[in-house]
């Protein structure tokens, strides 16, 4: 059974970075999480951003947050990519394996997958 | 909505967008297999009239699409197993918030399945990490509780929304899962 005292641990662990890490974030992933997101399949990519950003040590780096319905349901699930400086990236139809893909590319390498945009959909 | 995990995480959004402080979660089974879904919050409530329509498909407050499918699909997905939807809300200054209750037959060939119930919670917590989340799941076999009120109190400042704190929650939920 796992304890409340491991989760002191953590909290030990973690005091010094949370100081280092606020405000430090320049790219937001943001996943669409309404009725229409959901029923896409949004939980799972939701979650393979979150895994694959702490697992590439991104987390300085990257925010992961949900957002309600931005109307454009039927490219749901939908990921919208904001970074300091430049034009928003609308990725659709997004599953985890293509949420892979976009944080090696994109999150990672600086290339954005066009074939996963809005533009390469409609 | 494949499975009733999400259909819990999308209504438990409804709540978060109504400013709760404190969401209740609680699906019960009993010993004849009807499962009691609750899902209780002290946000803002609804005015009756929003609350006669609240299971109209085609009504909704919210203004990127014309439609509010949440509460529809939960009464689907409810009364096709012989069960229930039910809303109570109220905007009383003293006593604000709204309770949706779903009944399920678990027998029943139309019942879906409870599904990842943890990834659901740990979405719901990560996304709004100051929101007080209480989840029980109990069965006459098992009882799996969380309440983020007592995880508050041991991780200080550190926030309910850090990976490794989420990725806690996790393994402590499948873990009561396990245990029993």
């Amino acid at each position: 059974m796992i304890s409340l005292e491991e989760l002191a641990a953590i909290r030990e662990k973690m005091k010094d970075k949370v100081v280092i890490r606020e405000g430090s974030a320049s790219t937001r992933v943001v996943v669409g999480m309404a009725t229409c997101g959901i029923a896409a399949g949004a939980r799972p990519v939701l979650n393979a951003f979150v895994d694959g950003v702490a697992k590439e040590g991104l987390s300085d780096k990257v925010t992961v947050s949900q957002t309600g319905c931005v109307g454009l349901c039927q490219y749901e699930p939908i990921v919208e990519v904001y970074e300091g400086g430049k034009e928003k990236i609308t990725y659709v139809k997004v599953d985890a394996e293509k949420a892979e893909k976009i944080i090696k590319d994109h999150l990672i390498g600086g290339k954005v997958v066009t074939e996963y945009t809005i533009g390469a959909k409609a | 909505m494949k499975e009733l995990s999400l259909n819990v995480l999308d209504i438990a959004k409804n709540s978060t967008a109504a400013k709760a402080t404190e969401i209740n979660i609680s699906l019960v089974t009993d010993a004849q297999g009807i499962l009691t879904l609750t899902i209780a919050d002290n946000g803002c409530g609804m005015d009756s009239e929003t609350l006669k329509r609240v299971s109209d498909p085609f009504y909704t407050t919210r203004k990127t699409r014309k439609v509010g499918m949440g509460l529809p699909l939960l009464r689907l997905a409810a009364e096709q197993t012989g069960g229930a939807l039910t809303v109570r809300s109220s905007k009383d200054e003293k006593d604000h918030g709204t309770v949706v209750t779903a009944t399920f037959d678990t027998r029943h060939i139309d019942f879906s399945p409870v599904g990842d119930i943890v990834s659901s919670i740990c979405v719901l917590i990560s996304g709004n990490p100051d929101i007080d989340f209480v989840f029980l799941d109990e069965t006459p076999e098992r009882r799996v509780t969380l309440d983020t009120k007592e995880l508050r109190a041991v991780l200080g400042d550190v926030s309910l929304a850090e990976y490794e704190v989420i990725e806690w929650i996790r393994k402590y939920l499948h873990s009561q899962y396990e245990k029993n």
